[in-house]
């Protein structure tokens, strides 16, 4: 068993109680909702009577099924069962008293992207959400877990989960990223090496000079895919990045109680003797830009790097990457890399924050890597192609409105893409926006299945937003390297 | 067929099964985003495996004759991943599914499961195969998850099982709905918060 780790500390401090299950109940400290997972949770209390508990602990955000077409935003929406969705949302926060950044708001946007922009989000706190990507909230040194409907009912009217302690796996990168190579690149190749069900029955604690370097956008990106590879939290130890990030964050503490808040934060941290379960260590050297060839995020290669034959798979492996590979159209031996590109899409609880679509911008604008701060002042050089589709979804509206104000905006209609207003959008599908037919979508979400992003015919490449965005330029996938060098 | 009452125990699932074939079975698979869009759950048996069985045309376990009023599910590895939706478990319960036997599952589906008096229970792949052989030559063959000693009897044979403990103690002890049983304890989960340095009242430091 893990001993003195960060997700030690953070289960002592929160456990409850041992229930006779053997389980123990854990507090929530940050308790997000959205109009998709927590209306039955809101039904179930009526049903039985009982009011929410700790209504200053929860905070309420729309994302899932909202448009993100400007003039489709107005009330009622067009679409019913979406509009009855969030009039049932309202209803809900508005008798429980939880603090509700709804349509129209500008904090609004995905539960994963709001809260640590808000500064909800802080180390040494439990978050939980009906969301898998919750583990996301590790990022900042929180254990954030993703539940179902019944467990939000729990939350709701106790406060609390019930939950059993997982083994802590440390993931150490070594080494460093660099030029186009990204978190994004970075969990795809973890998830790669370790498999979609690698990190069942763990958490992984992710550190080591390539993950201490990564600012806390890039920590989010790299957290928010642990469940892709099974595990249902992920987390990094708060530092000096983390409190910088934190630092003037509308909800983050100020002044002296920012001070004391740090210690408590430094306290948490895992110690240099921590125990734990299991080590696995990565090197980051030398990664290139990393894509999806299959239906399933471990199904992933370096962007220039060939196509695994089914054959040279593990047995077990060998079916679904030819069931994979005979819908994705992708042929081994090849890269997938020069592939036709229909749709790329930006945004999502994964890549769909500043430094996401600065990145972007830069590729559009045809700059380095590291040049990032400049982008917004000049013309993009690079267009999308012709007969591509390109959306920049933002992942929240505080999102949109610092790239508007900045001009970066303005460089993505410039080259072609569809700038839109927040929300979950095309990463599953359940606004409107969606892939038509077999469309070809690079997309820097973090799901690639079957039938994910709306036709079940249509296929999904995910990648980094750099890569995305130099497949739109393009009209086939591509390195980010090529467009910018 | 009733759903699981709120306090009943769950000490055994008996009846017939329905063979799943292949792993890393997804949630989008098991119920579709886009039906997602409801305010309960009620409606949910209509649409599991919606996609896949409109493209298998009928050739669907779900849809074959022989299947029809399974109770059992026998899966894969790292069956229901992805996405946290309770409407997958919700979905398979209301389509008639009372218990899981898989190589794995993926945790929030399987916790989901718990909440809802579900059990999953794991064994070796080898025995997973063979089950499924056996279901697809015996349809109609009684098949039964033993939680209270972690066993399945199929075939004339009782092949142990793995259940969570926890999982296993509130099911056998119909505690598996967990909103009582904590509800139980809000004054020390106060107390607990109380402790916490980040719940008291200040200004700039609250949601």
């Amino acid at each position: 068993m893990s001993d003195g780790t960060l997700y030690d500390k953070v289960w002592e401090r929160h456990k409850v109680e041992e229930l006779p299950d053997g389980r123990d109940q854990l507090f929530v400290g940050l308790h997000l909702i959205h109009e998709v997972t927590s209306p039955q949770a809101f039904g179930m209390l009526r049903e039985r009577d009982l009011e929410v508990a700790f209504p200053e602990r929860t905070v309420a955000t729309t994302d899932h099924v909202v448009p993100t077409v400007s003039d489709e935003r107005e009330r009622p929406l067009a679409d019913d069962q979406a509009e009855t969705m969030l009039s049932e949302l309202e209803r809900n926060v508005s008798e429980a008293g939880v603090r509700f950044f709804g349509l129209g708001d500008d904090r609004q946007g995905i539960t994963h992207v709001v809260a640590p922009e808000q500064g909800l989000t802080r180390p040494g706190m439990t978050v939980a959400c009906g969301d898998s990507h919750t583990s996301t909230h590790g990022a900042l040194g929180a254990v954030g877990v993703g539940i179902g409907t019944s467990q939000i009912r729990d939350v709701l009217s106790t406060g609390c989960i019930a939950a059993e302690k997982r083994d802590v796996r440390r993931i150490e990168v070594t080494g460093s990223l660099d030029g186009w190579t990204s978190a994004k690149d970075l969990i795809l190749t973890l998830i790669r090496r370790l498999g979609v069900d690698g990190g069942v029955g763990h958490v992984y604690e992710y550190g080591g000079p390539a993950v201490r370097a990564l600012d806390v956008e890039g920590r989010l990106a790299l957290c928010n895919m642990s469940i892709e590879g099974g595990a249902r939290a992920g987390y990094v130890q708060p530092d000096e990045t983390t409190y910088d990030y934190l630092r003037g964050k509308p909800f983050a503490p100020e002044g002296e109680a920012f001070a004391a808040a740090r210690e408590e934060w430094d306290a948490v941290r895992s110690d240099a003797d921590a125990t734990y379960d299991d080590v696995v260590t990565v090197d980051a050297d030398d990664l290139e830009p990393v894509v999806t060839w299959g239906t399933n995020p471990a199904q992933a290669v370096g962007v220039t790097e060939p196509v695994p034959e089914p054959s040279s798979l593990p047995e077990d492996e060998r079916e679904a990457a030819r069931t994979a590979q005979a819908h994705t159209g992708v042929t081994p031996g090849e890269p997938v890399a020069g592939t036709a590109v229909d749709v790329v899409f930006l945004g999502t609880c994964t890549n769909g924050r500043v430094s996401d679509f600065r990145r972007a911008a830069a590729v559009l604008e045809g700059r380095g890597p590291d040049e990032t701060g400049a982008v917004g002042d000049g013309d993009p050089v690079h267009e999308v192609a012709d007969g591509v589709r390109a959306v920049a979804v933002p992942g929240s509206e505080t999102v949109r409105e610092r790239l508007e104000a900045g001009g970066v905006a303005d460089t993505f209609r410039a080259a072609g893409f569809d700038w839109r207003q927040a929300g979950c959008s095309m990463c599953l599908a359940m606004n409107g926006d969606e892939l038509v037919g077999d469309e070809l979508c690079v997309s820097s979400s973090n799901r690639n299945y079957v039938g994910r992003q709306g036709s079940t015919d249509a296929r999904t490449v995910l990648a980094s937003p750099a890569t995305a965005t130099a497949s739109a330029v393009r009209g086939v996938v591509t390195d980010p390297r090529e467009v910018t060098e | 067929m009733s759903l699981p009452e709120r306090g009943s125990a769950v000490r055994r699932v008996a009846g017939t099964a329905v063979p799943l074939p292949g792993d890393d079975v997804d949630t989008d698979q098991i119920v579709p985003a886009r039906f997602l869009k409801a305010v309960t759950f009620d409606e949910m048996g209509e649409y599991v495996f919606y996609d896949e069985r409109a493209a298998a045309d009928g050739d669907h376990p779900f849809d074959d004759p022989a299947y029809q009023g399974a109770r059992i599910l026998v899966v894969g590895d790292n069956f229901g991943c992805g996405s946290s939706r309770e409407h997958a478990p919700q979905a398979l319960l209301r389509w008639g599914v009372r218990g899981i036997v898989g190589v794995s599952f993926a945790e929030i589906f399987a916790d989901n499961c718990s909440s809802l008096g579900v059990p999953t229970v794991t064994t070796d792949r080898e025995t997973v195969d063979d089950l499924r052989g056996f279901v697809r030559s015996n349809p109609d063959a009684g098949i039964e998850i033993d939680v209270v000693d972690e066993r399945v009897v199929y075939d004339g044979r009782e092949v142990p099982v793995g259940i969570d403990d926890s999982a296993r103690a509130a099911l056998v002890d119909g505690q598996w709905d967990t909103t009582t049983m904590m509800r139980a304890n809000l004054d020390a989960a106060r107390e607990t918060a109380a402790e916490l340095p980040y719940t008291d009242t200040k200004p700039g430091g609250e949601p």
